[in-house]
């Protein structure tokens, strides 16, 4: 490549014994736009806070501009224009769009004083680089997600970058705002402005990139030019293994439906859904942000009510009033946000996993019976192959996938007629990933009836027995596995062929 | 443009109305609370608490708490006095103030040390050196009442005017300390606004981690803050005792949860990033009120603490409910219906 | 209010905790040893020991009350205001309709009837803070803070500011008992409600429930508990100990006022950090709370002792101690991770 803006070579980096990265190297051009992939742990976390300087490599050379170095400091890799754009962004929500755009020129700049019109200029000029309109002096935390990112790429762009590190920038925008993002990525390039873009939605990586570099284990797996890059291969250098997972089949007729939801309404989330599960199915929703799935199944577990609509159990109306009544009546709940929502991360394994069976694990008076809670506890951790050595560890230190099981444990330790999963594979690392999905389908054979929130599209194909696609808060289509594509999904969940 | 959906959403206008309808209440009872004297006294009584108010939001705004700047103004303050005492010091009172000052930046600068460098959190760090100064005011320092020097005790008799009050034969002398507030006042609101280290303690307030990515040398504003308490504090502390011309060593002791009470009422949020010093100097001026002219309803003076508490409950309840109903509306808003694929 | 937390390795957290109560211990033993050196003939007496047990009940049962509350996240600030209250209103009851000069047999079932006066009031009191902070969103800082300044202003306002001290003498018999001539009531008091309160916390659903929730409120939503009631229940418990305290404290000074005990509550706090319990929610022992107590007590007793020394170098020790605590915990935190990433080279 002639004079690429960026070049790194056997990068290696070690945090006390651990070899995040193991002589990783990556190469971009002016004005390029590349993707950098890969699982979770597989080091390219730690390849972007080298190359913007956070940590300083062990080993390896990095060559900015025809300038090499052994390593940077956050300061230097500004000073050579390389900008990042974290995950979340690193705006102030309590300040106003004016200031946070300004503010990183002030400091640079070493001012003492806030003089407010020059920050208007600064901030004014930020976002006509890209033509964002936004009111200057509204206060951040009023302002939209996908907004808040267009402010922290308008900042970056202040400082004159030649290289903008954007850390999966699309994990939170509905789709609409993930095209306009990409809009303003081009609209960088035309610019010079070479962009890294660390995605492991291969989707993305497809439509935006150029060249790619996959990372695996702290290793390079693979890079190269992106229209040469197929589906499969992509996944197959993520993992370093190949996938064919069996679609799930229903092994008995279909029975009498232990859930009926007739004409679920909420307004601003979802209207007039309807739809029947019965023991040992895996139904699948699928959908895009932003579609109303999770505000659905949110309801089935009692956190939100619907304005209009019933819902029945076994045939019998039932009205689910609260979490705690949706667990009374067998519904379960997985949540997406594992680490946020799901989890009390410094408290124990064994709390986590009885948590939502206490009443039962206790006498009248309220007084757990320590015995019953051990073995509750032990049978879980066997039956779900978590791997730990002492259930009064924190769950924290537990892996992404264990702590996925955990979860999965304290519904399983119920009386579960249903259990609904959010994005359960999210994050998960492959291992986990094929065990979680082999133990859908033990339940579901066994009689419980699942349903399956997921915009991973080959897990919803693989997975369910019944696929119902969202869009706009309303059940589009509902389909059979084995006979749609991911392209019609996706075609389907966009309502654009 | 002022918008006023966004005027109406935040604190201070609501704090402005509620002290405006208390007052037309007090005048309408008993046609005494709009005289100058009385005006006059309610300003005497903000001096303290509002000089010990500025460094407590700055603080609260910079995502922290103190409740540890009486302990150091009567420490500060103690201690001074005794030097000045025992060194039959006869000059100006300028010294008093700086050395109260002083000792008031090293105190400080104990809890600028272990909340900026070690890290420690707030609440507890405070509780621990605003035990350890009081205990080595009462204790080291065997504290206990005194008189003051004769400079400050002119100082405390020095006067701006005088209101006086016919009907009832009241005079109130605004004590020059006033100036004191109202120049810590200007120079706060110009610190905060203008300089960058005034933004930086806003800006670590809202999102620490950010403000060190942008740039800022928060351990050093931490540092400056506490310090800047410390001072303020002691100068509280000089202020204080020439006003009531007697070194009590206890007398602002106390007054600590008041003051955020005050602070908090008036907009400014206990987990950082947001408040205003007009808000909080409404927020001083509502409590003082409430304080001091229940009397003039009739309501006796053993019942106005059960009234600031009745207050302080329904302030903070309105003003989370605020925040709670703009928090569902946007969620309401983030999922988007019927929209344009 | 932020505060910072480092990341800490799993078999690293665990020692942490219970090396915790065993500082803690260690700590007591310190102080008891120097107090004993320093004054051989008075501080390791009976009459001490007797005196000492007396004092701390007050405000140990009130230091477990606040450690609860900030088990779950929040605090209770308006601990001394509900005692006031809970004893004030026991008090006016007393005064006000028992017959002068009647025997014990008569005045003792009311009494009874003022003790239960006080713990109504005390739970009440305990359970409007709680709803404020369940149902008005309230954080518990300020309410509490509100409920603080409220219970002590109905306090004063129904006692114009003035102590109701014309107590029948059965009740501050009967409160100032010494079983085996020895243990005051009040002690056994401290022990039932600490050993009870530890129980719970360990032992039931409740407690577990506590924990959970003081760690993580959103998924405790998620993972079916009722948060309002938790915290409603940990706010009336709360209460419910104050007003004890209340009633211990009117037996003690043979009077109610509206202002015993101001300094309490900040001394509490500190108890409770100082025992272990976390202020961010979700941990801390009682075990580790009660060691604290007594700690503080030794040392105010021991002080006591030399008339030279000021009772106040007990706050200088206890705010020095607190401070070192704080600092000596971060840096072997920092410590433990530095050696456990060492540790994991050689897997």
């Amino acid at each position: 490549m002639s004079d690429p803006v960026l070049r790194v070579q056997g990068i290696v980096k070690s945090f006390g014994g651990v070899q995040a990265l193991k002589g990783v190297g990556l190469e971009i051009g002016a004005g390029e736009i590349h993707c950098l992939a890969g699982e979770n742990g597989s080091g390219k976390s730690t390849l972007i806070k080298v190359i913007s300087g956070v940590h300083q490599p062990d080993a390896g050379g990095i060559e900015m501009s025809g300038r090499s170095f052994s390593h940077l400091t956050p300061g230097e890799a500004i000073a050579l224009g390389v900008q990042v754009i974290y995950q979340d962004f690193s705006v102030f929500p309590n300040l106003s769009v004016m200031e946070n755009l300004a503010l990183n020129m002030e400091l640079k700049d070493s001012r003492r004083l806030m003089n407010y019109r020059r920050a208007r200029s600064i901030a004014a000029h930020a976002v006509s680089l890209i033509g964002f309109d936004i009111d200057l002096d509204e206060r951040v935390e009023n302002v939209s997600v996908a907004d808040r990112q267009l402010i922290a790429i308008c900042r970056a762009l202040l400082q004159n970058s030649k290289l903008i590190i954007m850390d999966e920038p699309t994990s939170a925008l509905t789709k609409k705002e993930v095209k306009a993002l990409f809009a303003v990525i081009k609209s960088l390039q035309s610019r010079g402005i070479a962009i890294l873009f660390v995605s492991h939605k291969l989707d993305e990586v497809f439509e935006i990139s150029e060249r790619y570099t996959i990372l695996r284990n702290g290793e390079n797996a693979a890079s190269g030019r992106t229209k040469d890059l197929d589906r499969k291969t992509f996944a197959f250098h993520m993992t370093g293994r190949e996938f064919t997972e069996e679609s799930y089949h229903l092994t008995a007729p279909v029975g009498k439906p232990v859930l009926s939801a007739k004409g679920l309404t909420l307004r601003g989330c979802y209207r007039d859904v309807s739809f029947d599960l019965s023991p040992g199915e895996i139904l699948g929703i699928t959908g895009l942000l932003g579609s109303g799935r999770t505000e659905l199944v949110e309801t089935l577990f009692g956190i939100t009510r619907p304005d209009r609509g019933t819902i029945e159990i076994n045939g019998r109306r039932v009205r689910i009033k609260s979490v705690k009544a949706a667990i009374r009546r067998g519904i379960g709940y997985v949540p997406s946000d594992r680490l946020t929502e799901g989890l009390f991360q410094p408290q124990t394994i064994e709390r986590n996993i009885v948590v939502a069976v206490l009443a039962r694990l206790s006498s009248r008076l309220g007084f757990l019976r320590t015995k019953a809670v051990a073995q509750t506890t032990a049978r879980w951790i066997s039956d779900l192959s978590i791997v730990t050595r002492d259930p009064s560890l924190p769950v924290r230190t537990l892996s992404g996938g264990n702590q996925q099981k955990v979860v999965l444990a304290r519904w399983l330790a119920n009386d579960l007629k249903v259990l609904i999963l959010n994005a359960p594979t999210m994050g998960v690392d492959i291992g986990s990933k094929y065990d979680i999905h082999a133990l859908m389908r033990r339940l579901a054979a066994s009689g419980l009836a699942i349903i399956v929130v997921s915009d991973d599209l080959p897990e919803v194909l693989a997975c369910t027995n019944r696929i119902c696609v969202m869009r706009d808060g309303a059940f589009v289509q509902q389909l059979d596995p084995a006979s749609t594509t991911e392209a019609k999904l996706g075609e389907l969940s966009t309502g654009v062929a | 443009m002022i918008n006023p959906r966004r005027l109406l959403s935040r604190s201070e206008p609501w704090v402005f109305a509620a002290i405006i309808l208390l007052s037309l209440l007090i005048q309408a009872r008993s046609g005494q609370f709009f005289t100058g004297n009385n005006l006059v006294d309610l300003v005497q009584a903000m001096i303290v608490p509002g000089l010990l108010s500025v460094g407590c939001m700055m603080v609260i705004v910079s995502g922290g708490i103190d409740v540890s700047f009486t302990a150091v103004a009567s420490l500060a303050m103690y201690v001074t006095d005794r030097m000045l005492l025992s060194s039959h010091y006869a000059g100006n009172v300028l010294l008093a103030y700086a050395m109260s000052a002083g000792f008031g930046l090293l105190l400080g600068a104990l809890n600028g040390f272990l909340i900026a460098f070690l890290r420690l959190p707030t609440l507890v760090v405070t509780l621990g050196t605003a035990s350890l100064y009081t205990g080595l005011m009462f204790g080291a320092f065997a504290a206990s009442a005194s008189d003051v020097p004769p400079a400050i005790a002119a100082h405390g008799k020095e006067t701006l005017f005088t209101a006086v009050n016919p009907q009832l034969g009241l005079s109130s002398n605004m004590p020059s300390q006033v100036l004191i507030l109202v120049s810590v006042f200007i120079l706060a609101f110009l610190l905060l606004r203008y300089t960058m280290l005034g933004r930086g303690i806003y800006a670590i307030g809202g999102d620490e981690t950010a403000a060190e990515r942008a740039g800022f040398n928060v351990r050093a504003i931490k540092m400056f803050l506490y310090c800047l308490v410390g001072v303020l504090a002691g100068i509280t502390g000089i202020a204080r005792i020439s006003m009531i011309v007697y070194a009590d060593p206890s007398t602002m002791l106390g007054m600590e949860l008041t003051v955020i009470a005050a602070v908090v009422l008036g907009g400014t949020r206990v987990t950082g990033g947001i408040g205003t010093l007009t808000g909080t100097a409404l927020g001083i001026a509502l409590m003082t009120v409430l304080a001091n002219s229940l009397i003039l309803i009739g309501i006796p003076t053993y019942w106005s603490r059960a009234f600031t508490g009745a207050v302080i409950i329904i302030g903070t309840g309105v003003t989370a409910r605020q925040i709670v109903t703009k928090r569902r509306r946007e969620r309401g808003a983030d999922v988007r219906t019927s929209e344009a694929p | 209010m932020k505060t910072t937390g480092t990341a800490v390795p799993a078999l690293q957290v665990r020692r942490t905790r219970d090396q915790n109560l065993v500082r803690l211990f260690v700590m007591l033993l310190l102080v008891f040893v120097l107090m004993t050196t320093l004054r051989p003939r008075e501080f390791p007496t009976l009459a001490n020991f007797g005196s000492m047990m007396r004092q701390f009940p007050e405000y140990g049962i009130m230091a477990i009350g606040i450690s609860l509350t900030m088990i779950t996240g929040g605090i209770d600030l308006g601990v001394v205001g509900t005692a006031n209250l809970s004893a004030i209103l026991a008090a006016k009851f007393l005064i006000g309709y028992v017959p002068q000069g009647a025997p014990p047999q008569v005045v003792l079932p009311y009494i009874v009837a003022a003790v239960l006066i006080a713990l109504a009031t005390g739970m009440a009191c305990g359970y409007f803070a709680g709803i404020l902070i369940s149902r008005f969103n309230i954080p518990a800082i300020l309410a509490t803070l509100g409920t603080q300044q409220l219970y002590t202003g109905i306090a004063v306002g129904i006692t114009n500011g003035r102590p109701q001290s014309r107590l029948p003498l059965l009740y501050s018999k009967i409160g100032n008992t010494e079983l085996f001539n020895l243990f005051p009531l009040s002690f056994f008091l401290f022990l039932v409600i600490a050993l009870g309160v530890g129980l719970l916390l360990s032992r039931t659903r409740f407690g577990t429930s506590m924990y959970l929730y003081g760690t993580n409120p959103k998924a405790a939503r998620y993972a079916g508990l009722n948060n309002a009631s938790i915290l409603r229940r940990t706010y009336l418990l709360s209460g419910l100990l104050s007003s004890v305290a209340g009633l211990i404290m009117m037996a003690r000074a043979n009077s109610a006022k509206a202002d015993y005990g101001a300094p309490y509550t900040l001394q509490c706090v500190l108890i409770a950090v100082l025992g272990g319990i976390d202020p961010n929610g979700g941990f801390g022992k009682i075990a580790g709370v009660t060691l604290a107590i007594l700690i503080l007590q030794f040392l105010s007793s021991g002080l006591n002792m030399f008339n030279q020394v000021s009772n106040f170098y007990r706050d200088v020790i206890w705010g020095g101690v607190l401070i070192l605590v704080l600092v000596f915990n971060r840096l072997l935190s920092a410590r433990a991770e530095r050696r456990a990433s060492k540790k994991r080279a050689i897997v």
